[in-house]
């Protein structure tokens, strides 16, 4: 296969950056999207120019490290998949394909394609945890936990952390990944007792990043590669409203 | 109230406070609308309405003052938070293609500011007579020698003017448009959802600017089609 790229390059954080156009050669249709990648960086290495900068990590669509918007969406055209899990089949030979960074204030540009994701951990910080220590791993079933609420719990702590929802949402927001870091708790009785500190704690610490506010559009949604659902957002804001008007700190 | 202020101010509080505030103006409308149906029962039956409502007096500059503060809130929130999320993208994207959200979806405050400067130029044309003076001071007669102001003939001359007719009509469009948003947001932003209840919520939305759009759009077209006429024309 023969591709044209069109690929951001940004030398540093406060460099401005530009699209700049590739030709791919020589691309097998069985490669992953990162391994095309990996071709056209040899052929950039070989020519003595600097190859593209871009984050991945386990290449199996399970660490969230892999981050893109390929033809203006986030982890390119396939539904919950990672780029890793991307294929060039996908593609057509003679295709031109357009590569950007995720795109947002709180995950400034470092290099190209890699961006500063720390501003989820501050979040994490803020309250993603059960603050007691639980000691070892408990006996399965000790805590009778409903099948449905355990399903619930398992589908939000799908999430990888990717933040395709922030750079899926025309606000640049984060109340997917942040909904989903509570929710993961909220559905079992470990989370229960510091729900509401957790949810005001968690919630403020996202905007104190600076991510933009959820108008109910729902692209986060659509480009989750772990297909996480919005209705965990409703938890998110039906929770925060509980703890702004009926909890102290 | 510090901590008020904090909620108001933050992500979530914020969109609590449009989806409150929002409510409160979309049943407004409906209201609004369902008064104004006085129109098809004729002459008296709207210029009555309109003496009652007049005649509440304290009451209905209660009203008044809410729906401002309601409107205020609603827009001071929306622009605080448009111009915050155009910050958080700072760089645009060079291609990108929205999947799920739809135009209307993506729009809300262009709309938003645009059926705004209708409610302006409608306060200006029903409220004020700040146009088509005549016919605002049109009066009518009643037995016995007393007069009330005749909304009805001004209703009805001002919608016979086709351009005046057709904005309502685009207006009352953009509102749809709008509540169709709107209304569905309102659920999910507050947190109201149910599996048992999410397909209707999806489409509560939708209806309900369907229904406001039809039934506010019926008095201009009526009137333009001459189905609702001046008296003893």
């Amino acid at each position: 296969m023969k591709l044209k790229l069109h690929v951001w390059r940004q030398k540093g954080p406060y460099t401005p950056g530009e699209m700049v156009q590739y030709l791919a050669e020589g691309i097998n249709e069985h490669m992953s999207f990162l391994e095309m990648l990996d071709v056209v960086n040899e052929d950039l290495i070989s020519k003595g120019e600097e190859p593209i900068a871009f984050d991945s990590d386990c290449r199996e669509g399970i660490c969230g490290m892999c981050s893109m918007v390929i033809n203006g969406r986030p982890h390119g055209p396939d539904q919950g998949t990672t780029v890793c899990q991307l294929h060039m089949r996908r593609f057509r030979d003679g295709d031109t394909i357009y590569i950007e960074p995720w795109r947002a204030r709180a995950f400034p540009i470092i290099r190209d394609l890699v961006v500063d994701r720390s501003s989820f951990d501050k979040i994490m910080q803020a309250g993603g945890y059960v603050t007691a220590n639980c000691g070892s791993a408990p006996d399965a079933n000790a805590i009778p936990v409903a099948k449905e609420r355990a399903d619930a719990a398992f589908a939000a702590a799908a999430c990888i952390g990717c933040g395709a929802c922030v750079a899926a949402c025309p606000n640049g927001a984060a109340m997917l990944f942040t909904a989903a870091k509570l929710s993961h708790l909220h559905h079992l009785p470990q989370g229960q007792p510091e729900r509401l500190r957790r949810t005001q704690h968690m919630v403020n610490a996202m905007d104190a990043a600076g991510f933009g506010n959820c108008t109910n559009l729902y692209e986060c949604e659509a480009a989750c590669p772990k297909e996480i659902d919005r209705d965990v957002i409703a938890m998110m804001n039906r929770d925060y409203a509980k703890a702004s008007f009926s909890h102290r700190d | 109230m510090s901590w008020f202020s904090n909620y108001a101010r933050s992500s979530v509080g914020a969109k609590h406070i449009m989806a409150v505030t929002g409510l409160a103006l979309a049943l407004f409308v409906f209201v609004h609308m369902l008064g104004n149906f006085a129109v098809y029962a004729g002459q008296d039956a709207m210029n009555g309405y309109a003496e009652t409502l007049k005649s509440t007096g304290a009451f209905l500059w209660l009203a008044r003052l809410g729906l401002l503060a309601t409107v205020v809130i609603h827009i001071a929130a929306a622009v605080r938070l448009s111009v915050l999320n155009k910050a958080a993208r700072p760089e645009k994207y060079r291609m990108f293609k929205p999947i799920r959200s739809s135009f209307h979806a993506r729009v809300m405050p262009w709309t938003g500011l645009i059926v705004f400067a209708f409610i302006v130029y409608h306060l200006m044309h029903f409220t004020l007579g700040t146009f088509y003076y005549d016919y605002y001071s049109a009066v009518q007669e009643l037995p016995g020698g007393a007069t009330r102001h005749d909304v009805y003939s001004m209703v009805v001359q001002g919608f016979q003017i086709p351009a005046v007719a057709l904005s309502y009509v685009v207006a009352m469009v953009l509102l749809c448009f709008h509540l169709a948003h709107g209304m569905t947001s309102f659920f999910q932003s507050l947190g109201l959802n149910h599996p048992k209840y999410n397909a209707i919520i999806r489409y509560a939305g939708p209806v309900y600017a369907a229904i406001i759009l039809i039934g506010n759009s019926s008095i201009p077209i009526a009137i333009l089609a001459g189905a609702v006429d001046l008296p003893g024309a």
